[in-house]
């Protein structure tokens, strides 16, 4: 039976790391926001690839090096359409979402940002989000400000007119929390910047794996999402307006990025490939464009609508637990997939530790996202999340599981 | 499970040895694991070479804060010429638990304290074996 529009039992038959048995126990793979599981179809076009068309791409005239370039192509084509993006010269293949934000910050950020701008993101940002804009802004004399949240990790919404301001020249922003799970109103903030001439980067890594994401609608002036979160390998993706990414300066140097060079200059090569200096991940590009594919087949808004469903039951078991603290919105439908908490008896490494034994998959620290943590004066917290193979007996198996974590730390 | 949540490693956890801090230290160091963010901070009064007392604050997981708990009971007595030659095997050896890569940080984590305080070592103790 279809569950909100998705077969997931015939779902998780696609995944073969699923079928596997981790300390004498079925896997349950609850950590997808650090990274999804991959479906056979991912595989199986990496293997294909390498068995039959690897090559380097853009150069070799013979016919596996078209092979490959097409199919390299035709993956951005594919990742366009998925995110509605005007022209597949708009998305960027890089090494992974952390790197297509820091191209940004480098290119965007060094020729636009000066001494006494301002940079706003919020308290809700992975550190991917954060780091290079304190770096862009301590080299330029710049300032980094926050959108401050409240205690369910809502953003402030006085905060968003008070902080984006005539000053304001980048405003970096997530779009789903990787901690809290918070959906942002991202719509609210990138008309706030625009309405003030300053851009947005989005921070779309736990967005575009789990909901409709299009950018024309969204009208943002970057986005930053990783395909190994979205049932793909590793690599990432930039998109960018192509008005802003024409006016850029290279990111990295090198081939493949140049049109000409000779001893004593280059020109650039045209967009994309302008930001993609040296060979690039071919198999993991072609991977993605698997990813997406099948993601497609499964449609977003189910994606979404299951997710919601898990994230809803999750949180209704998991309150159960008497002295837990659960981050973010308490309402499934203001938030993703994702929900860390904190138990009284136990640090979240000993909790993921105890977890594992029972073969549970969580994540235990603070997630890469350690100004969240001291914002709310918590160290850690476990963290469970959920994707298009998740059940909600893998919640059952949690909840039971926490329990006897309880037992084994009450002193 | 039972292995490496053992009844001693429990209430050192529950019941730290030697906690708080020594005003007026002669050593004092704090580091953090970056991996997880466990936090161990060290005071160290000295008797000439000798440890004379010594209390630790932090807060982390079960196993580095038990870690804490057990090495401060070992060095009191202990000169720093000791300290020095304690590694990776000692710590293994007082929390008698078997450890994964990962974990194996937080135990090391008050050693790596005490030996960036006393010798300004700030390598981890099992840096050279990676």
């Amino acid at each position: 039976m279809p569950i909100n529009g998705l077969y997931v039992s015939a779902i998780r038959e696609d995944f073969p790391i699923l079928q596997q048995i981790v300390h004498g126990k079925p896997l349950v793979y609850l950590d997808s926001a650090a990274t999804s599981q991959k479906p056979e179809a991912v595989i199986r076009a990496m293997d294909t690839y390498y068995r039959t068309s690897n090559a380097n791409i853009h150069r070799g005239v013979y016919q596996l090096a078209e092979q490959a370039t097409e199919q390299y192509e035709g993956a951005r084509k594919r990742i366009q359409r998925f995110i509605n993006a005007k022209s597949p010269r708009e998305v960027i293949f890089t090494r992974n979402a952390t790197e297509a934000i820091n191209l940004v910050a480098y290119s965007w950020g060094r020729a636009n940002v000066r001494a006494g701008d301002e940079v706003v993101s919020t308290v809700l940002e992975h550190h991917a989000n954060i780091v290079p804009w304190q770096l862009l802004t301590q080299e330029k004399g710049a300032r980094l400000t926050y959108i401050g949240a409240d205690e369910q990790g809502r953003l402030r919404e006085e905060e968003i007119e008070a902080r984006i301001t005539a000053r304001t020249k980048l405003v970096a922003v997530t779009m789903a929390s990787n901690v809290a799970g918070t959906l942002t109103p991202i719509q609210s903030i990138i008309a706030r910047a625009h309405a003030v001439g300053a851009v947005v980067v989005v921070d779309a890594a736990q967005a575009v794996p789990h909901m409709p994401v299009d950018v024309q609608a969204l009208d943002c002036d970057f986005l930053a999402f990783s395909g190994h979160k979205m049932l793909g390998p590793f690599v990432g993706v930039l998109y960018g307006k192509r008005t802003w990414l024409d006016k850029m300066e290279p990111f990295l140097g090198g081939g493949d990025m140049i049109r000409e060079v000779h001893l004593e200059y280059s020109k650039w090569n045209d967009l994309p490939w302008k930001f993609e200096a040296g060979t690039p991940a071919i198999a993991e590009a072609i991977g993605l464009g698997a990813a997406v594919d099948y993601l497609t087949a499964l449609g977003m808004e189910n994606v979404r609508a299951h997710e919601r469903e898990m994230t809803a039951y999750a949180l209704n078991q998991l309150r159960a637990i008497e002295g837990i603290r659960i981050l973010g919105p308490l309402d499934a439908d203001q938030r993703g997939g994702v929900v860390a908490f904190s138990i009284p008896e136990a640090h979240p490494h000993d909790v993921a530790q105890i977890l594992d034994h029972e073969g549970i998959c969580v994540r235990g620290g603070h997630h890469c996202a350690m100004p969240l943590h001291e914002y709310y004066g918590i160290a850690a917290t476990t963290r469970a999340s959920f994707y298009v193979y998740n059940i909600p007996e893998e919640v059952d198996k949690l909840v039971e599981t926490l329990a006897k974590v309880r037992q084994i730390f009450k002193g | 499970m039972d292995d490496l949540y053992r009844e001693l490693i429990l209430d050192h956890y529950q019941h730290p040895h030697n906690h708080g801090e020594i005003p007026g230290a002669d050593i004092s160091y704090e580091d953090s694991n970056p991996l997880c963010g466990d936090k161990i901070r060290i005071d160290i009064k000295l008797q000439g070479n000798v440890v004379a007392d010594v209390r630790f604050n932090g807060k982390g997981c079960a196993i580095s804060q038990a870690s804490a708990s057990m090495l401060t009971d070992e060095l009191i007595g202990k000169s720093l010429d000791d300290i020095k030659k304690m590694d990776k095997q000692y710590i293994l050896d007082l929390l008698g638990i078997p450890l994964g890569p990962t974990r194996i940080k937080c135990a090391l984590l008050p050693l790596k304290v005490i030996k960036a305080g006393v010798y300004g070592i700030t390598a981890w103790p099992d840096d050279d074996e990676e």
